[in-house]
């Protein structure tokens, strides 16, 4: 007990040291290196809260791919870094952040100085209708049965987040393909990473797509996982990024909310309500849904961070 | 038999983990970025096969024995990928630190 503890304790004060660490470094990408190594640092702490999904998906989302679209953002702020270091926010600015600070704190402090006895859970009440919807994972029931709509609006999300770094791209590149970053020589150790990993990569997404209705896992994790798989495959040079305007890509990057929304709309008419699953069928719709939604999500996240249009469009 | 797995288990993480603490302390003494990444990989390659190769016969099955294998032949890959590419920017005169 005293050496979990210990290390709990370890771990709690090595993220703490790496937030303060990022806050504090100079250069940008400094910061997002800092940013990548404390993604993961939370990911433990997540497993050793006994949370596996949401370990996955910080380990993924938050460290992979934020990551990679902060070290994109980096890249492309390199030119302005400088004149903008001198830049100081205003007094009222500094004060408002300190004084958002302090709620923070105190806030957080009053959580764990008087927590509620016993502490708010909904876990009961999510494990009861598992066997109705034949899902293993109570974390996917939540997210696909439960609350299924927050989760539809979030692929919506998505699909506005896209629309915006694509709004960036000046006029005469619409519809283009996006200038993806890319070393400035092609790197033979890199090529190889490109064609050894993808197989292997894509192999682990469908698995872990597959497992989350039983065990940790699901639809955004796998999609993740695919995602970096044709960000390595593009950054490699081996294949170039797909031009925004291809009708394929318009549909895969629809067909998951569309699927989604779909089914949803199909409850109206069959048990009776948005998104709600007809009786003994509801595993499989899951499965189906997440399955294009996973293709969905690693199209998106791709694109996400392949950054707005950058060449003209091949006529 | 089983004292002498966790025998050997102790024996092989210990020196896994020793090769770690040797590649930090290389990375933060070593004089250039070259040296520090030699120190890093060298140390993250046979540290973590030395962790895997111990934690081996404590698996749970031959699966999961493959798994932790698997683990260690990416994390061997990725790492000698990534310090390639470093040191060849390094080389072609990229940014020195």
């Amino acid at each position: 007990m005293s050496v979990a503890l210990a290390l709990d304790a370890g771990l709690a004060l090595l993220v703490l040291c790496v937030a303060v660490w990022t806050i504090g470094a100079g250069p940008t990408f400094a910061a997002v290196v800092g940013f990548v190594a404390f993604g993961l640092l939370l990911a433990l702490v997540w497993v050793r809260l006994a949370a596996v999904d949401v370990a996955l998906t910080e380990a993924a989302i938050g460290s992979g791919v934020t990551g990679a679209v902060l070290i994109a953002a980096a890249a492309r702020l390199r030119l302005t870094e400088a004149p903008s270091a001198a830049e100081r926010p205003s007094a009222t600015l500094r004060l408002a952040a300190v004084v958002l600070c302090v709620l923070v704190f105190a806030g957080l402090a009053g959580l764990v100085l008087y927590p509620a006895n016993p502490a708010p859970t909904l876990a009961p009440a999510a494990a009861v209708h598992l066997p109705e919807l034949d899902v293993g994972n109570a974390v996917t029931a939540v997210l696909l049965a439960y609350r299924s709509v927050d989760t539809l609006l979030e692929k919506v999300v998505l699909l506005l987040a896209l629309v915006g770094v694509w709004s960036l791209a000046p006029d005469r590149f619409w519809g283009g393909a996006p200038g993806i970053l890319r070393p400035a020589r092609t790197d033979g150790a890199l090529v190889l990473l490109g064609r050894l990993l993808p197989p292997i990569g894509i192999v682990v997404g469908v698995y872990i797509l597959w497992v989350g209705a039983i065990a940790p896992g699901g639809a955004f994790q796998a999609g993740a996982i695919l995602a970096a798989m044709w960000l390595l495959v593009m950054i490699a040079g081996l294949r170039d990024p797909p031009e925004i305007g291809h009708r394929w890509v318009r549909l895969l990057l629809v067909a998951g909310p569309a699927v989604f929304l779909a089914v949803g709309l199909a409850g109206f008419a069959l048990p009776g309500g948005f998104l709600s699953y007809p009786a003994g069928h509801a595993k499989p719709l899951i499965i189906a849904i997440e399955a294009v939604l996973t293709l969905s999500i690693a199209v998106i996240l791709g694109l996400l961070v392949a950054g707005p249009p950058e060449r003209e469009r091949r006529r | 038999m089983r004292v002498l797995l966790d025998i050997a288990m102790v024996l092989a993480v210990s020196a896994g983990a020793f090769f770690f603490l040797a590649g930090t302390v290389g990375l933060l003494r070593f004089p250039d970025s070259l040296t520090r990444l030699h120190a890093l990989t060298k140390a993250d390659n046979l540290g973590l096969g030395l962790v895997v190769l111990g934690l081996l016969p404590q698996a749970d099955g031959y699966l999961a024995a493959l798994k932790l294998v698997a683990v260690w032949l990416l994390a061997q890959l990725a790492g000698a990928t990534v310090s390639q590419m470093i040191a060849r920017t390094m080389r072609r005169g990229g940014q020195r630190a």
